[in-house]
């Protein structure tokens, strides 16, 4: 299946067109960025005072270091997961419903892969702002304990992108945007809970603990603790790496197929 | 040589499933035309300005926009069209002015030329008031409006407008043909689709009148009417008796006599005399208007409907 009017074997995206869409993103989300830093910063703090330090009082240490600089990593992933999740859910469903926006790019020489390719660098941006504020936090929380640790917003990138692909398949291919609910309720959830981010992976039963390794939250949050405690994370880096990079290009496929199945006709 | 046609299709078939809705229809627009597609309700006019849009496939049949391929060449033809859909797009979370100004963005313009561009647009279309304002707020004109400035950011070769005045009043409309008459002046190439033969007698140099995805006839707005109707019309409203009752003592009486629901019409080469003679043939009407023959006629000769429905 091609993209309408789009040459089997052209190239899938263009620069200039994936810039304009980014363009766009960043124009709505200029006037709305106030109401952003609420989720994408408050919330990561309030998590790390309950935490790390109500929570983190009583636990004592993980790992050989204090619950607080034990959980920042795995909160940072967890935020840009989260993050990315959430804005290619009812923002690209509203895309295609509501604003119709997608349809008026079409009628222009934006391609399919430009739509695709600007929403996701547009989610980087997001997390990168909500990254860089929360690192912040952490340094002054005293909970970066390594020179590795400035690499984190590229790992958060990395699992922004592995998370945001298919969810923007999905959001192009429901007919309801109830299914939403059950993506934040069954994966969503339970990879916050359960993929490494407040307690490591290994007190879960043996059986339970491959679901895990099948959330990008968990890769993300092992690499960022790497590097923000100088440790060595479970799987070799490059395996971690892998399987963020494999999400995301998987992701971008569908997203790509589910896009333009929702604009041909 | 003739110049090469902008737009040409010949076979063009458009399917949804197992419905037919553009059943092999041949065109050929020359640059600088005024086209336009005139049909009633699913005639098949949106389903085939897509085509030409390049948004929508073509099932079958051959189409090429200014030389070129939609299935292969479709970003590279789009960049040279500008459309005006049924259905107004524009994105409410953007003002008025940065709806305009991200359009141009996508054609790929210098952000300063699509800055003075929107500028100079919403001028053209009396919005510039509203620059900075929400798109929400603006009336169904304002959006009809904007939507065709849109359409206009990257100078286009092609101006594609689906139904562009439906839903205006008729000053917003009146504005609009203005609009559309200088653009056309420019050299631009219009096509667009109408319900209102108003609208099309007024804008198109060609047309052609659709229904049930064929096209039933073509030509000039003028050339339809000396071909399927007669210079004059007469409408006779009645009382008591029903049109069809009627109509069937007034057989003989100008060329053609048609009942409709609510009136009976009288073609003829002379409108007086032949309103003059249902006078005396059938009972006394209620009312009686001698009119210039219009593409309505044209449309509910060809048809036996009317256009608007
Ligand atoms: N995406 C689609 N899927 C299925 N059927 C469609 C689709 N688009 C159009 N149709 C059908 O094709 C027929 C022609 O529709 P089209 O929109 O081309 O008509 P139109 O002449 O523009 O009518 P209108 O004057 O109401 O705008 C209609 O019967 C319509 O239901
Ligand atoms: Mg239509």
């Amino acid at each position: 299946m091609a993209a309408v009017g789009d040459a089997r074997g052209a190239r899938p995206v263009s620069p200039a067109s994936t810039l304009a869409v980014l363009e766009r993103a960043l124009t709505v989300y200029r006037r709305v960025w106030r109401g952003s830093v609420f989720s994408g910063f408050l919330f990561p703090v309030m998590f790390l005072v309950a935490f790390g330090i109500g929570v983190g009082g009583r636990v004592g240490q993980v790992g050989g270091v204090d619950y607080l600089a034990w959980i920042v990593p795995g909160v940072l992933a967890a935020t840009a997961f989260q993050t990315a999740v959430g804005e290619c859910a009812f923002p690209v469903f509203g895309d295609f419903r509501w604003t119709r926006a997608y349809h008026a790019m079409r009628a222009t020489p934006v391609r399919v892969g430009d739509m695709v390719a600007g929403w996701l660098l547009y989610i980087v941006v997001r997390v990168e702002i909500a990254t860089a504020a929360f690192l912040l936090v952490s340094a002054l929380f005293g909970a970066l304990r390594s020179p590795w640790a400035p690499l984190t917003p590229l790992v958060c990138a990395l699992v922004a992108l592995a998370a945001a692909a298919p969810m923007m398949g999905v959001a192009a291919r429901v007919e309801h945007d109830g299914w939403f609910a059950l993506v934040f309720r069954f994966v969503v959830i339970p990879s916050t809970l359960f993929g490494g981010v407040f307690f490591p992976v290994e007190r879960l039963p043996a059986v339970v603990r491959p679901l895990a390794w099948l959330s990008p939250l968990w890769h993300g949050a092992e690499l960022n603790r790497a590097a923000t405690l100088g440790g060595v994370p479970p799987w070799p880096v490059a395996a971690h790496l892998g399987v963020l990079v494999a999400f995301a290009a998987a992701g971008a496929v569908l997203a790509w197929r589910c896009f333009s199945r929702r604009l041909e006709d | 040589m003739a110049e090469q046609p902008l737009i040409f299709a010949r076979g063009l078939v458009k399917r949804f499933g197992d419905f037919t809705a553009v059943d092999g229809i041949d065109l050929s627009v020359a640059p600088g035309e005024a086209f336009g597609f005139l049909g009633p309700n699913g005639a098949g006019k949106s389903s085939t300005m897509r085509m030409i849009g390049c948004v929508s496939l073509p099932t079958a049949g051959e189409l090429r926009i200014l030389g070129m391929d939609p299935a292969r060449q479709g970003p590279a033809i789009r960049a040279r069209l500008g459309v005006c859909p049924q259905l107004d797009n524009l994105d409410p979370d953007l003002t008025v002015e940065e709806n305009l100004i991200t359009y141009a963005r996508y054609f790929g313009m210098p952000r300063g030329l699509a800055r003075r561009r929107a500028a100079e647009l919403l001028e053209f279309v009396r919005l510039a008031d509203r620059a900075g304002g929400k798109v929400e707020p603006l009336s169904g004109g304002m959006k009809r409006r904007l939507t065709i400035a849109r359409a206009l950011v990257n100078e286009p070769d092609i101006v594609l407008l689906d139904e562009p005045t439906t839903g205006l009043d008729p000053q917003a409309r009146h504005l609009l043909w203005e609009r559309l008459f200088q653009l056309k002046r420019r050299g631009v190439t219009l096509v667009l689709t109408t319900h209102y033969m108003d609208e099309a007698e007024q804008l198109c140099d060609r047309l052609v009148v659709m229904d049930g995805g064929r096209i039933v006839a073509q030509g000039s707005p003028r050339a339809l009417i000396a071909e399927h109707s007669t210079p004059e019309v007469v409408e006779l409203r009645y009382g008591q008796e029903s049109p069809a009752e009627v109509a069937v003592k007034l057989a003989g009486v100008g060329r053609r006599v048609d009942a409709l629901p609510d009136r009976v019409l009288v073609y003829a080469e002379d409108g007086d005399a032949a309103a003059a003679q249902a006078h005396e043939r059938g009972p006394a009407p209620a009312s009686v208007l001698v009119r210039r023959s219009t593409l309505e006629d044209v449309f509910l000769h060809l048809t036996g409907r009317t256009l608007v429905d």
